[in-house]
């Protein structure tokens, strides 16, 4: 019973926000926020394998998301849009391809990855993120220099996998409603993602990645293959973000190179450093609040009467939510690293800081 | 030929501006082992000071000559820069310092730094973006089919008088001494009575100050200031550094250089969008072969 009540727990709630969204309890807002929670979710987690428990410093992430978004696109349209020619499959295997094509993309992503592995055998941490950095911009300037995917216009056509799901939906569980498939894949993606994280980090094969953020010579004495762990955890983080950016896609039915810069990756390290290096329910925590935080800078009226006292001062300063939110945001975390470094839990787990949950969970 | 040689000649240019940039890197990762991601917005800062500067000179209140105002626009940009460059090391690299934090917050406080100045210029002077008005009257040589404007050689000459400049500080005075001892052991340097807080001040002024130099004959060369400029110029510039071997003076020039001649080169034979994906290959490329740079020193870790 106590291993089981926290997975009971989530299932119970991914059910609950299903049946809310598929009877209009939360409107389309609600659910996009949710879907967008879930997705910062993968992302911090993801990014908390690398630059958490192994202690490199990659601020490319956002890159991985691109390249997962872009194939999982270019799929989707393949095989349900008119695009490139006729549809491959009918319409009713939607529901089923879906899964697989957002798979594909973090394959590829995962695959990419390794050129930012390969240089991270031999360089250290500063050289890293330069790497990291080049690799985000390397990816972005690719996709823009490609004309038969749209180039800097942007590439669309992803909508029509998500109305084909609807359409096939068996008439038993739909109802009147639509039923919302998008919404399902990223509550499971997510819970898919967690368990595979939770379980890759805590195995003994997954130990080794702790030890080379404690000490890597040490590590590589001590029988810790550091090149393959380094390379697996590199796979592992960049698959994850690669899923993130293939749902991210099928959300939003319009992908951009530009929407993929480092400021995308700025987010994912804000919610990594947010939520504290090294723990895996920090960074779920910290980006749930991130999310939120977001949504509520980008209303006008909020951030007018943050900023009234300025306003009042200089009558003719009209500021925008979208330009003061990059302001505030990265404010936020040097702020964080001035006073507070280790983040919310700061290298500790749940369990550790409320003791009493170990009755119901364990996180071995 | 001539179309070879106005290449080359524009190469050097576009290298210079790398040059003048990543000579600032180098110097403050030289001393402080650290990267300062926002000396590239530090650059951007430097433009729009040189705007300001060159508007209030010319302006009504004071009106000198185009000319003038170039000479007093020089040192006023530069002190100015130095002066903002020198904020950021007081209010967020200063503090960690003393807690001696992780190396790595305050790379991240460095980047966060960059996209706050980026942003709070774009929040308070909106997106539009300004002309910078001209204050050298534009010469033009002819010799054969090159031309050769004397903006290009002001720029070529202050890259490689900065160089100079700088070289002989590192080298020959007891202020480089100081540096290079901050550099070799932060530990010991105190005890032999150095002042390093002075030494690391000092610094950011020299890196700080060229690169306003190098914002104001950017912004005479190509007179449209916005926000955004500093973003990717910095990151080449920092490519060039460490391509160069970052921390050495003579890699940062000649690899500022490099790079121009590689752009130049790409956008010569390429189409010109494949710019920044051929120069980010080649910084890959050279850092897989040589991880610390062309004149960089390889490091040793003890176990």
């Amino acid at each position: 019973m106590r291993k089981y009540t926290l997975n009971v727990l989530m299932a119970a709630l991914a059910v609950v926000l299903l049946l809310m969204a598929q009877y209009h309890v939360i409107d389309n807002y609600i659910q996009a926020v949710v879907m967008f929670v879930g997705i910062n979710i993968m992302m911090s987690t993801s990014l908390n394998l690398v630059n958490g428990n192994m202690g490199e410093f990659t601020c490319g992430h956002a890159a991985f998301m691109c390249v997962g978004a872009y194939v999982a696109s270019i799929l989707s349209v393949l095989c349900f849009g008119s695009k490139f020619g006729d549809p491959l499959f009918p319409e009713s295997m939607a529901i089923f391809v879906f899964p697989v094509i957002v798979i594909i993309g973090g394959i590829v992503a995962a695959l990419s990855s390794i050129l930012v592995a390969l240089p991270s055998f031999k360089t250290r941490d500063d050289y890293l993120a330069i790497i990291t950095i080049a690799v985000n911009y390397m990816v972005i300037s690719a996709i823009e220099n490609m004309d038969f995917i749209g180039g800097s216009r942007g590439f669309q056509g992803m909508k029509d996998t998500v109305w084909a799901m609807v359409d096939s939906t068996p008439g038993w569980l739909a109802g009147d409603n639509d039923f919302p498939w998008v919404f399902l894949y990223v509550v499971l993606f997510t819970g898919l993602s967690i368990w595979v994280i939770r379980r890759f980090i805590t195995s003994t094969y997954g130990k080794g990645v702790n030890a080379i953020c404690q000490d890597e010579v040490a590590a590589e004495i001590m029988s810790v293959n550091t090149n393959k762990i380094k390379t697996v955890n590199f796979m592992i983080a960049a698959g994850i973000a690669g899923c993130a950016g293939g749902l991210f896609a099928h959300i939003v039915g319009y992908v951009n190179p530009q929407s993929f810069n480092i400021l995308k990756s700025t987010e994912a390290m804000v919610m990594v450093y947010l939520g504290g290096m090294g723990s895996l329910s920090g960074a779920v925590i910290s980006a749930v609040v991130f999310t939120g935080l977001m949504e509520v800078l980008r209303s006008q009226a909020i951030m007018d009467f943050l900023l009234a006292p300025a306003t009042f001062v200089f009558p003719e300063w009209e500021p925008s939510a979208g330009v003061i939110k990059w302001v505030m945001i990265p404010l936020m975390l040097v702020l964080i690293m001035q006073f507070r470094p280790e983040g919310i839990l700061g290298n500790k787990e749940l369990s550790d800081v409320f003791p009493k949950l170990k009755k119901y969970y364990t996180f071995k | 030929m001539d179309f070879i040689i106005q290449n080359i000649l524009n190469a050097l240019q576009w290298g210079s501006f790398y040059a003048l940039i990543a000579l600032g890197y180098t110097l403050v990762y030289g001393v402080l082992r650290l990267i300062n991601f926002a000396h590239g917005d530090i650059f951007m800062v430097g433009a729009y000071i040189a705007f300001f500067v060159a508007g209030f000179l010319l302006g009504p209140a004071i009106g000198l000559s185009p000319l003038m105002t170039f000479a007093l626009a020089i040192p006023l940009t530069m002190f100015l820069t130095a002066c903002v460059g020198v904020f950021l090391e007081r209010v967020a690299y200063r503090p960690l310092r003393r807690k001696g934090a992780h190396r790595l917050y305050v790379v991240i406080t460095a980047l966060m730094c960059g996209l706050i100045l980026e942003y709070s210029n774009l929040a308070v002077l909106g997106a539009s973006r300004l002309k910078f008005p001209e204050l050298v009257e534009k010469t033009v040589w002819h010799f054969g089919g090159v031309t050769l404007t004397n903006l290009k050689v002001i720029v070529i000459v202050a890259a490689v008088a900065v160089f100079a400049f700088l070289n002989f500080i590192v080298t020959k005075t007891k202020i480089g001494m100081a540096m290079r001892g901050i550099s070799y052991d932060k530990f010991a340097i105190p005890l032999m009575g150095i002042p390093i807080d002075q030494i690391i001040v000092f610094t950011f002024i020299l890196g700080s100050g060229f690169a306003g130099l190098a914002g104001l004959l950017f912004a005479m060369s190509y007179p449209v200031l916005e926000p955004f400029m500093g973003m990717l110029i910095g990151w080449k510039a920092f490519i060039a550094a460490v391509v160069g071997g970052i921390g050495d003076i003579r890699g940062a020039f000649y690899g500022g250089f490099l790079l121009g001649f590689i752009e130049v080169g790409v956008v010569t034979v390429f189409p010109s969008t494949y710019r920044d994906l051929f120069a980010f290959t080649i910084l890959l490329i050279i850092l897989w072969i040589k991880p610390t740079g062309l004149f960089g020193m390889p490091q040793s870790t003890k176990i």
